[in-house]
C-alpha cells in the first residue's frame, strides 16, 4: 500500500489545498482524528479546530471550520466553508473574537451560536501560534 | 422626405445612444470575464457537494427525516435570482416567466428574491415576498448564501413553507444562458445514474447527524453557486443585448446618413435649377 494518499481540501470560493499526503489530523464532531493511508470509507463532520498535514517536506497547519471529510482509502476530500492558512488569520482580530464570545457566553449563558464563534475564534488562534 | 436637419438631428441621437451601449458593453465584458472566473473557481465545491449529498441522499433513502419527506400543507418556497439591472436581454423575464409558469397558484408561494428586477415584478403581480436580499446581488459572498439558507431552513422547519425551489440561471458559456426551477428541498436523489462505483461508506456520528448537517450545506452550496452563475449570466446577456444594439444602431446610423446625403443632394439640385431659372428668366 502506498504511504500517501491524495488530499483535497476545497472551499466555496477555491480549492484552497491539493498534494500528497502522508497523515492528516483534524477535529471533528467526536473528537481528534487522525487519518493514515488505507483508512475504511469515512464521512465525518468537521468541528471548528486545526488542520495538520503531514507533507513529505514537513507539517503544514490550517485552521478549518464547519464542513466535513470523505475518506477514502486513497483519497481524502474535505469540504470546508471555511478554511485559513496561518499567514492569512488575522491574530489580533481572534483574539478579540475570542473575548468577546466568551464575554457573551459569561454575560447571557452559553447558546450555539457563541458557542461555535468561541470555538472558531480558539481554532484560528491555535493554527497561527 | 424628411428635411436634413431632422435627418441630422436623428443621426446625433442614434450615436449618442450607440456611445452608450458600447460603452454598457464594455463594461458588461470586463464584470463577465470577473464573474466567469468566480463562477468557475466555486465550481469544484458545489460539484462535489452535489455528489456527496447525492450519495448519503441513496443511502438515506426511505428514512423518515425532516429534510426528505414530502408534506403539504405548507406553502412553497421559490428563491428568485434575478438582477438590480436592467437592460440585459432576456435574463430577467426568463427567469420570472419561470416562476409564474411553475403551474403554483400565487397565494401558495412565498418568494425569496434576490435581484430588484424579480422583486418589483412579482410584487406588482400580487406574489407574496417573504424575504428580499436585491443588495446580495452586485456582489455576493458565501456568508449572503448562509445567512439565506438559514432563513430558509427556519421557515421550512417550522412548517411555513414545505417546499424550497430555487429559480435562477445557469451559466453554460458566453452566449447560453439556461433558465432553471430546481427543487431544493425535499431532497432527492436523481434517479438517471443510479451506477455507484464510490465504496460504501460509514457516517460518523450517523446517518441522521450527518443529514442534518449535510443538507443545509448542500443548500448553501447550491444557492451560492445559483448567485455565481446569475451574475455571470446577467453580464453574459448585457453583453450580447449590447453588442445587438450597437450593430443596430451602426445600421440605422448608415441608412441616415444615406438619407441625408440624398436630401442634401436633393437641396443643391434643387437650388442650383432655381438660380438657373431665375437667371434665364432674366434674360
Amino acid at each position: 500500500m502506498s504511504e500517501f494518499f491524495t488530499l483535497k481540501i476545497i472551499t466555496p470560493e477555491r480549492l484552497f489545498y491539493e498534494g500528497q499526503a502522508s497523515f492528516v489530523e483534524f477535529r471533528t464532531e467526536e473528537g481528534d482524528v487522525g487519518v493514515l493511508p488505507g483508512h475504511e470509507a469515512m464521512t465525518y463532520l468537521l468541528s471548528p479546530g486545526v488542520l495538520k498535514i503531514h507533507e513529505e517536506g514537513g507539517m503544514r497547519k490550517a485552521a478549518l471550520h464547519t464542513g466535513f471529510a470523505e475518506i477514502m482509502p486513497d483519497e481524502i476530500r474535505i469540504l470546508a466553508q471555511i478554511a485559513e492558512w496561518p499567514e492569512e488569520i488575522d491574530k489580533n482580530r481572534a483574539e478579540e473574537a475570542r473575548i468577546r464570545a466568551e464575554r457573551a457566553i459569561r454575560e447571557d449563558g452559553s447558546n450555539f451560536r457563541e458557542e461555535l464563534a468561541l470555538r472558531k475564534a480558539i481554532a484560528r488562534i491555535e493554527a497561527a501560534k | 422626405m424628411a428635411s436634413m436637419r431632422e435627418i441630422k438631428r436623428r443621426r446625433e441621437s442614434i450615436e449618442s445612444t450607440e456611445q452608450i451601449t458600447k460603452a454598457m458593453k464594455l463594461v458588461a465584458t470586463v464584470k463577465l470575464q470577473r464573474a466567469r472566473d468566480k463562477a468557475e473557481s466555486g465550481k469544484p465545491y458545489s460539484r462535489l457537494m452535489l455528489e456527496t449529498a447525492k450519495h448519503i441522499l441513496i443511502k438515506c433513502r426511505g428514512m423518515n427525516h425532516r429534510y426528505l419527506k414530502e408534506s403539504n400543507g405548507g406553502k412553497t418556497g421559490i428563491v428568485v435570482i434575478t438582477s438590480n439591472r436592467g437592460l440585459a436581454g432576456g435574463y430577467n423575464s426568463n427567469v420570472i416567466r419561470l416562476v409564474a409558469g411553475s403551474g403554483r397558484e400565487k397565494e401558495q408561494v412565498l418568494l425569496y428574491t434576490v435581484g430588484r428586477k424579480g422583486h418589483d415584478y412579482l410584487k406588482a403581480r400580487g406574489y407574496e415576498i417573504a424575504l428580499d436580499r436585491s443588495d446580495v446581488i452586485n456582489a455576493p459572498l458565501y456568508k449572503d448564501a448562509i445567512e439565506l439558507s438559514e432563513k430558509l431552513l427556519q421557515d421550512y422547519e417550522s412548517g411555513k413553507i414545505s417546499e424550497i425551489l430555487l429559480a435562477y440561471t445557469e451559466f453554460r458559456n458566453t452566449v447560453t444562458h439556461v433558465p432553471k426551477l430546481i427543487r431544493l428541498l425535499p431532497a432527492s436523489e436523481e434517479t438517471e445514474e443510479e451506477t455507484d462505483d464510490r465504496l460504501p461508506m460509514n457516517f460518523e456520528p450517523d446517518d441522521e447527524a450527518v443529514l442534518d448537517s449535510i443538507i443545509p450545506q448542500y443548500v448553501t452550496s447550491l444557492i451560492y453557486d445559483a448567485f455565481l452563475e446569475g451574475v455571470a449570466s446577467e453580464n453574459g446577456a448585457r453583453m450580447a443585448a449590447m453588442d445587438a444594439a450597437t450593430d443596430n444602431a451602426e445600421e440605422m446610423i448608415g441608412k441616415l446618413s444615406v438619407e441625408y446625403n440624398r436630401a442634401r443632394q436633393g437641396a443643391i439640385t434643387q437650388e442650383l435649377t432655381e438660380i438657373i431659372a431665375g437667371s434665364n428668366a432674366l434674360k
